[in-house]
């Protein structure tokens, strides 16, 4: 997945969009990540004095959720459900094989609404059902 | 002529898209719809052609098969070897009861016109014409229960948000489905997204609120498109904004995005997430139908409940109460997951037994070994044995069979399962995603984790399993919410059901 090199301006902008929104700091660390790939850790002051809170209070949520990153993700991401559904049709062996083959790009996921399908991987956004390691592969390409 | 290929994101994750691009690549000039799935995820990529003749069906097609499939002019539904005959003549989709799911699969998901074809927006029409009391009462007669987990009646809810006075009032939808096992708000936000705005909008004009928000989970990325995009067609055609469908009501709908968190589901956990902060569940009282979203009285309800919302609507109280049994009333829809031969959505009224759901419809495992355990309800539901398979499927019989329906998630597995792995995965998970208010949940899943560990390595096993259970009492008796409290019910029921999983290293 392409994103932009991280800019403190291109940030500012960014974070303007949500100058009318409610309760804006989830959102606006989502935007972050979204466009820069992971949360820089200039984002955190610089969303604090935005929105005129503590950052204490921004890297509270950071830290919170899973889904949020600080650090610039790989080259790909593979997204393994390893929630009971998938584990039934054997994503526990599937887990161990994709994680030794790429052990920088593989996260746990719980449950990407696929359970009849299982296992579901997520490959750079997108949805594999009755995933295989060779699927795997070929997705990455 | 119109080929129905669902874009559904089950469908497309074992190939619709290919299928899709196939078909356009030997015949351009097909309109292809990209409508949600009916349900039936074992037959997909289940392809449908509009015939003089009704809808005809096959499936499961792969790009690889669709030559094959002109060849044999299936445009005119000719006869092939996936050939299905008649959409609705399957028997696992014309014996279910489609009352929530009525359109889901049916209709393009997106065009206003196909929905109004098949009975969209005759609720909101009829409500529109009510009382704001006379709605509810409607609401509150049909049996309609929160569809979430927690089963509580949605017109009582409903009742409570519209006797306050406050000027701003939201409507708060639940999509988070973390459930693992369930994907019915997906496919309904994907395959019918229109039913859940008008479940929106009926429930705003009962209780006099002007915003709506959906708090839809990142893991659905297709169903955030389907919905935004509905979303903006409504706003388009005079039905949200400040006059809905000409009326003085004005409602918009808001999607806020999750961050991967499950306890974010948990209602409360759910407007601090919307308001931005981390997912600590809050204290009740205040109940958020009286101090919600940012403090003011707030409906906090499921996709499916709202969803269910225009049918009753519709077809009036007495149609949907008519089904289920006790005070279990109307359908629910199921969804069958996991190692199971047919996956899917099956809608029925509440009492089928869960064999009925897991060997009539499911036939069986999907490994073909013996099936030894179902978990139903998520992951803080229980896990049942075959010996329990009459059990009827509803909100009082589960429960007095130990366990609870939750979001309607029914997961099997085959006797390769440990149901002590099971149930340490079940501690993990809370340890994993606990808010961290409450010590038993917090610390309690960890050591349980590792309690569970050392029964497993056959340490001290009577003394640990003694001392598990002791550690379940705690976390049920001691936690705010279910999260902590149900955590335990899943470990049980293993341990009760299965204790030839928890003999240690004798077993
Ligand atoms: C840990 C936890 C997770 C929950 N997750 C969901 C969820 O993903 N979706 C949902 O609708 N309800 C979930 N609930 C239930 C909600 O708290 C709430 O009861 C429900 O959204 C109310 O809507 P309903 O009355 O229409 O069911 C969860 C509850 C707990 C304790
Ligand atoms: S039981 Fe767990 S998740 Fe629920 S409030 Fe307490 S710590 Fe948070
Ligand atoms: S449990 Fe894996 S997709 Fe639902």
């Amino acid at each position: 997945m392409k994103y932009s090199p991280w800019s403190q301006d291109a940030a500012r902008l960014l974070l303007a969009t949500l100058r009318d929104e409610k309760g804006p700091v989830l959102m606006a660390l989502q935007l972050m990540q979204n466009e820069f790939g992971y949360v820089h850790s200039e984002c955190v002051p610089l969303i604090a004095n935005f929105f005129n809170i503590s950052r204490a209070e921004v890297h509270g949520v950071l830290t919170f959720y899973h889904d949020l990153r600080i650090t610039p993700p790989g080259e790909h991401q593979i997204s393994l459900c390893v929630a009971e559904a998938c584990q039934a049709v054997g994503a526990r062996d599937l887990e161990k094989k994709v994680k030794a083959k790429f052990p920088d790009e593989a996260t746990d996921s719980y449950c990407f609404g696929n359970c009849a399908l299982g296992p579901a991987v997520m490959v750079d956004g997108v949805l594999i059902g009755r995933a295989t390691l060779s699927k795997i592969e070929e997705a990455r390409r | 002529m119109r080929v129905f290929v669902p874009g559904d994101s089950a469908a497309v994750s074992i190939g619709a898209n290919d299928v899709a691009a196939a078909i356009t690549r030997i015949d351009p000039s097909l309109v292809i719809v990209r409508n949600g799935s009916r349900g039936a995820l074992w037959l997909e990529t289940l392809v449908e052609v509009e015939t003089d003749n009704g809808r005809i069906a096959y499936g499961p097609v792969t790009a690889e098969s669709v030559q094959s499939l002109f060849d044999a002019d299936f445009l005119h539904g000719g006869s092939h070897p996936l050939a299905l005959g008649k959409t609705d003549e399957i028997k696992w989709l014309a014996s279910q009861e489609r009352v929530t799911f009525a359109r889901v699969g049916v209709i393009d998901p997106l065009s206003i016109q196909d929905y109004r074809q098949h009975g969209g927006l005759v609720g909101l029409t009829a409500a529109l014409a009510q009382s704001s009391d006379s709605i509810i009462n409607e609401v509150t007669e049909s049996g309609l229960r929160g569809r979430g987990g927690a089963g509580f009646p949605a017109g009582i809810k409903w009742k409570t948000v519209a006797q306050t006075t406050s000027v701003q009032k939201y409507i708060c939808c639940n999509a988070d489905e973390g459930d693992s096992g369930t994907f019915a708000d997906r496919m309904l936000i994907e395959g019918d997204p229109f039913t859940l705005i008008e479940g929106m909008t009926i429930a705003a004009i009962a209780v006099g609120a002007s915003q709506g928000i959906v708090y839809l989970r990142s893991e659905y990325p297709h169903a955030i498109e389907i919905l935004q995009k509905a979303i903006e067609i409504a706003r388009a055609s005079d039905w949200l904004g400040n006059s809905v469908l000409g009326s003085v009501h004005a409602f918009d709908i808001q999607i806020r995005i999750g961050a991967g968190s499950y306890v974010c589901g948990e209602e409360t956990a759910m407007l601090e997430s919307i308001e931005g902060k981390r997912g600590v569940v809050r204290a009740k009282p205040p109940l958020p139908a009286i101090e919600g979203l940012f403090g003011q009285p707030t409906v906090i309800n499921n996709v499916l409940t709202l969803s269910t919302v225009p049918m009753v609507l519709a077809q009036g109280a007495a149609a949907y109460k008519a089904r289920g049994v006790g005070r279990s009333l109307g359908t629910q829809v199921f969804q069958l997951g996991g190692n199971i031969a047919r996956g899917g959505i099956i809608e029925k009224s509440f009492g089928i037994t869960l064999r009925e759901l897991i060997e009539t419809y499911g036939g069986g495992t999907l490994s073909s070994r013996p099936l030894r355990a179902v978990q139903i309800g998520g992951p803080l539901g229980a896990y049942f044995s075959t010996e329990q398979f009459e059990t009827s499927m509803d909100y009082e019989s589960l429960i007095a069979a130990g366990g609870m329906l939750g979001h309607g998630g029914v997961v099997v597995f085959d006797d390769t399962v440990d149901l002590a792995v099971q149930a340490k995965f079940a501690m993990e998970f809370c340890a994993l995603e606990s808010c961290g208010k409450c010590t038993p949940c917090r610390i309690g899943s960890t050591r349980g984790a590792e309690t569970i560990d050392l029964i497993i390595q056959g340490v001290r096993v009577d003394e640990n399993k003694k001392l598990l259970l002791d550690l379940c009492e705690v976390m049920t008796d001691g936690s705010l919410c279910a999260m902590g409290g149900l955590t335990p019910m899943p470990v049980k029921s293993a341990m009760v059901n299965f204790p030839s999983d928890f003999l240690g290293a004798t077993k």
